[in-house]
């Protein structure tokens, strides 16, 4: 069926308003039929080869007709609408460079203000919540941590790391291992885990930056899988499938608090590295190291020619990422006090990498939100349980056909010259 | 014994090995032409797998007296068509207008329709796992080797290379095969000289979906049995058999799938099956450290 | 521009977060019930929901523990260690007194931790991870079925004593209960004489094929195999191996006990020995307790039902008579206060084992498990 003929016999026919309503119709009601036939046997007919059943639910099918047919139709609306947002946004960054660079400037002035209450609104958060809200919030700050680290390797590097979740087993098992072997304190930990998983991310990295593209990404991901199946079969030494337990949660300068006290401790802690992260990171997305990161991202023979070590700074944007990881880990198995292997699967790393793309990849507010949501996203939608995995893979395809750039669209810095310089 | 026990286990790899390709040549065929690794792809495997199961069963329960050829022919094409279908929908649905995005999109894009996917069998259908008939016939002329290899197994080898040899004839020798090649290399410039992009993208994932739909039916009747997650971990077992093959490349799919299998095979035979899966991401890991663009791949040039 | 989407963006999840959480705390008596009540594991954990349900409904009807009503709350898990965490302190912000659960051993265990702190009992229907009791670690939690290593026991006595197995094979899905069991029955297997173990080895679940490892096991000359994990590896396993004319016994544990594997591998079933709770199929508690399910859900119950209908009468009959809802009065009366449940009359040991309820050996026989006496 060719869509333009129709639409012009129509348009001709009835004029152009009516012309088209008929036009949206008809394909809307293709559209639904093939649905229709194309759902048909897994959405009708219910087969149980255990009870030896077969189910027709008919009723299903006038669903699934008049649902696609109003979505099809919303579909094309929206897909037009993108469209044209696109097109004029295409103009207008042609002859606006002026006042985008000068909202670029107020926007700087504007953001201490946001960023205070923000800050001000997580620090008060344990205060006027309950102890799951808190919970839940400090899972959600560890992927926060995750995501932010992530976006180092794959938002500014541009190194698609399918196995990111390598180095959070790093950090988790380090401390875990460290305080239920020798003893060590959360604090001493701390800073062992991170320098362990960053110590990994090196050695890791050394072979395999070589590759490019996809290939480091399953690279990559074949390392994590190896390092689970490690886990997994050495039971003496990482206790293999029933992992460790009875991890010691922080203390802090010998205060005893109760399961209220810890939880809101471990929040704070959890708070204070997670603020650390976006501050590290921050000062270096604009140092000289973030711009070689970023430079390589766009283009590598560019960077090369530009005399900037490309091997080098591959391998401090893996090992940076790693470090965050690290410090994810441990901060995870103070928290849980117990892990095992089957919390650090390839998902894991697929839904951090989500996080980054769909906040948009290299801004670091747009990781920070992403993760926040996408974390408490299926926790809130606990009430429709059975769907909540099927709405957040929706989400995923639609945020991504209508907002390629994530979140927030990072836009490259320009710079201007002041007026009173004037340039030959 | 000896012997015996390398021949069985040389088999069993093989087979292991078709299966992996059935699912990695769509894998590396859409890779090939819009250079998207296509999450989603072990879940068109999936449905095409539970598609044959509810046609097969709506047959034998309603019309016990149909022949087993019939019901075996019925549910394969029944398969093949759904999962293309379902297919060809998800190219135009999450991965079309995202044609000039940046490619990491696309991979959300994928990986969202994976889930989407998979939550939708799991909510229309079952979590549970359910028995699959076995949709291949036993011959009996394979009896007295049953022991070393399995008429299934047997079955699975050859309908791989039949696809084998079928698809590349298609991209070798027809104007579509033509096309595609011509779409992989450049798009543009495939446009400009008339080619509709658009259909022969399609028309990939048409066929992909197919042969991973094939693989499915084939490999759920000879593990008897089916449920919404098991697409998930052969296409991740695909990709890497794709991707050690040099992917892109359909005779580098099958190489590698097989070369997988084998490894599989051999590395859980001799040396132990816990680590079944880690011989493979190993040797994934050396081939791709000394020969970065796979076993068959081409070396890509970096454009300036 | 910027920052004000931002804030936006995060009230949206501050509302989101602040609307799913609402209780109404009372007079009543709170118990939680927590496990996999969504995904692939939710088989296991929604029969414990409905026992639970049955047993409150019950007991409300009769004007509640010393006229206090009863109420659940019911919260899932996954069987994922990490959302077990949050689960748990959902529960404890909910005020129970105890909870009834969780379904998976792992977590279990990462739940124990919050409700240790908070004093609150739990008791497990199917977490049958061995430490759960026998590391002193959790003096809050009890459970209504036997750990892993009575199960190994009975199974390696079995195989030995009974079936006069020489040479045997151990395989397992390397997930925690699967290997659990294994590695314990190879520790008993040590102590048998004249039998010895010829293969120990791990599986990979979901796996297409599992002709390597059978293949090895005819190698080895095994002359049974003991298979640790649940039934879709099981039917795969011994499908594979029976249409290879491998005719061995088969022998697995509870996770296999399950009249799905029987359905799923059909005929190729006949014959497989598998452990399991004792058959009480015909106390008269529990014949009331299937014919209640029978009536208020118009199906049959699933696995791990008797097991949960039994946790909560326990905790319903402590309560009752510690007369209180203080966290030590109330262990006092499970270790101390018999109670008749559909499993026998039992009580706790001092562990958090339930005394009385031990396993058996049934073997597929036309189609169903028969307990081989």
């Amino acid at each position: 069926m060719n869509s333009k003929k129709l639409n012009k016999f129509l348009t001709d026919k009835f004029g152009d308003k009516i012309g088209n309503l008929f036009n949206e119709i008809i394909l809307s009601f293709i559209t639904s039929l093939w649905f229709m036939i194309l759902m048909f046997p897994i959405m009708i007919i219910k087969v149980n080869t255990i009870d030896q059943t077969i189910i027709w639910r008919w009723h299903n099918l006038i669903y699934i007709g008049a649902g696609s047919f109003v979505l099809s139709y919303l579909w094309r609306k929206a897909l037009k609408l993108k469209e044209m947002k696109s097109r004029t946004e295409e103009n207008s960054k042609k002859s606006f460079s002026l006042s985008e660079s000068l909202s670029n400037l107020s926007e700087s002035k504007f953001h201490y203000p946001a960023m205070g209450v923000t800050l001000l609104l997580f620090i008060l958060i344990p205060v006027f919540s309950s102890l799951y809200q808190t919970t839940v919030l400090s899972s959600a700050l560890i992927y926060v941590m995750l995501g932010l680290g992530l976006n180092i390797v794959v938002g500014l590097g541009g190194l698609l790391n399918l196995g990111y979740v390598a180095f959070y087993i790093v950090g988790a098992y380090s401390y875990a291992m460290l305080n239920t072997h020798f003893g060590l304190s959360f604090w001493v930990a701390l800073p062992i885990g991170a320098l362990l998983s960053t110590v990994f991310g090196i050695l890791l990295a050394l072979p395999i930056l070589r590759l490019r593209g996809d290939y480091l990404a399953i690279v990559t991901l074949a390392f994590a899988e190896i390092i689970r199946l490690i886990l997994q079969n050495e039971g003496d030494i990482f206790g293999g499938p029933s992992g460790i337990n009875n991890i010691e949660p922080p203390s802090f300068f010998g205060f005893e608090f109760g399961l209220d006290g810890k939880t809101v401790l471990m929040y704070y802690i959890i708070l204070f590295m997670t603020i650390f992260t976006i501050f590290v990171i921050f000062r270096l997305e604009n140092s000289r190291i973030g711009r070689a990161w970023q430079a390589l991202r766009e283009d590598e023979i560019a960077t090369k020619s530009m005399g900037i070590n490309v091997t080098m700074t591959k391998l401090t944007s893996f090992a940076l990422g790693a470090t965050w990881a690290g410090f994810a880990g441990v901060l995870f198995s103070a928290k849980t006090a117990f892990i095992n292997p089957d919390s650090f699967t390839i998902w894991e790393s697929v839904i951090i990498l989500c996080f980054v793309v769909l906040g948009g990849m290299g801004s670091i507010f747009g990781v920070a939100i992403a993760a926040l949501i996408l974390y408490i996203l299926p926790e809130s939608l606990r009430a429709f349980a059975q769907y909540r995995m099927l709405v957040y893979g929706i989400s995923l395809v639609l945020m991504m056909i209508f907002r390629q750039g994530g979140i927030i669209d990072v836009k490259r810095k320009h710079y201007k010259l002041p007026d009173n310089i004037k340039a030959d | 014994m000896q012997l015996e026990y390398f021949i069985s286990l040389l088999l069993g790899g093989l087979a292991k090995g078709s299966i992996y390709a059935l699912i990695a040549l769509g894998y590396t065929m859409v890779y090939g032409i819009i250079q998207l690794i296509n999450f989603a792809h072990g879940e068109i495997y999936m449905i095409g797998a539970f598609t044959a199961l509810i046609f097969s069963t709506v047959i034998t329960y309603t019309m016990p007296d149909t022949a087993f050829l019939i019901n075996v022919g019925i549910s394969f094409t029944g398969a093949i068509i759904f999962a293309a279908a379902y297919g060809f929908t998800m190219e135009r649905i999450a991965y079309r207008p995202l044609r000039n995005a940046p490619r990491l999109s696309a991979l959300i894009s994928a990986i969202g329709m994976s889930i989407l996917l998979q939550n939708y069998v799991l909510l229309a259908q079952t979590p549970d796992f359910l028995p699959f008939p076995s949709l291949v016939p036993n011959f009996s002329f394979l009896e007295p080797i049953e022991y070393i290899v399995s008429s299934n197994q047997i079955v699975i080898i050859v309908t791989t290379i039949i696809v084998m040899i079928l698809l590349t004839l298609l991209i070798k020798f027809t104007r579509v095969g033509k096309a595609m090649r011509a779409t992989a290399q450049d798009k543009t410039m495939a446009q400009l000289i008339g080619i509709n992009v658009d259909k022969i993208i399609a028309i990939t994932f048409v066929i992909g979906s197919s042969t991973a739909a094939l693989g499915g039916v084939l490999i759920s009747s000879n593990i008897g049995q089916i449920n919404y997650y098991i697409g998930f971990i052969a296409g991740i077992k695909a990709f890497v058999a794709a991707v050690l093959g040099g992917i892109g490349s359909i005779p580098g799919a099958v190489l590698g799938s097989l070369i997988l299998g084998l490894t599989e095979s051999f590395g859980s035979g001799y040396i132990s099956s816990d680590y079944e899966d880690a011989f493979a991401f190993i040797f994934l890991v050396i081939i791709l450290i000394f020969k970065p663009e796979g076993i068959l791949g081409r070396k890509d040039n970096q454009k300036v | 521009m910027r920052s004000k989407k931002l804030l936006t963006l995060f009230l949206v999840v501050m509302i989101s977060l602040i609307s799913t959480f609402v209780f109404s705390a009372g007079n009543d008596i709170i118990i939680g019930v927590a496990g996999a009540h969504s995904g692939d594991l939710a088989s296991y954990g929604l029969p414990s929901v409905n026992a639970a349900q049955l047993v409150i409904d019950e007991v409300n009807k009769k004007g509640g523990i010393d006229g206090r009503k009863v109420k659940l709350l019911i919260e899932d898990d996954v069987c994922k260690p990490e959302v077990a965490t949050n689960t748990a302190t959902k529960l404890v912000g909910g005020k129970v007194v105890a909870v009834i659960g969780h379904i998976c051993s792992g977590a279990t265990k990462a739940a124990l931790g919050i409700y240790k702190q908070s004093k609150i009992v739990c008791i497990s229907p199917s977490a049958t991870n061995p430490p759960l009791t026998q590391s002193g670690d959790y003096p809050n939690f009890y459970r209504t079925i036997a750990p892993d290593d009575a199960q190994a026991n009975v199974m390696v006595d079995f195989a030995v004593k009974n079936l006069k197995v020489k040479k045997i094979a151990i395989i397992h899905d390397k997930g925690d209960y699967g290997k659990g069991f294994a590695e314990f029955c190879q520790a008993y297997m040590a102590n048998q004489k004249g039998s010895k173990v010829v293969l120990f080895e791990g599986i990979t679940p979901g796996s297409v094929d599992y002709s390597a490892i059978i293949n090895k096991i005819k190698l080895k000359g095994a002359d049974a195999v003991i298979f640790g994990g649940y039934h879709p590896e099981a039917s795969k396993i011994v499908t594979q191996m029976r249409k290879k004319k491998m005719n061995m016994p088969f022998l697995s544990d509870d996770g296999v006990k399950d009249d799905t594997f029987i359905k799923v591998a059909g005929s190729y079933a006949e014959g497989v020995y598998a452990t399991g709770p004792m058959d009480t199929s015909k106390n008269p508690l529990a014949l009331k307790a299937v014919a209640d399910h029978k009536k208020k859900y118009k199906s049959e119950p699933g696995a791990f039902y008797l097991n949960a209908y039994s946790a909560t009468l326990a905790i319903v009959n402590a309560i009752d008579k510690a007369d209180s809802t203080d966290y030590e009065k109330i262990r006092t009366a499970l270790q101390n206060e018999y109670v008749e449940t559909p499993l026998g009359k039992i009580k706790f040991d001092r562990r958090g084992d339930a005394i009385g309820v031990g396993f058996s050996v049934y073997q597929v026989k036309n189609g169903a498990y028969v307990e081989v006496k």
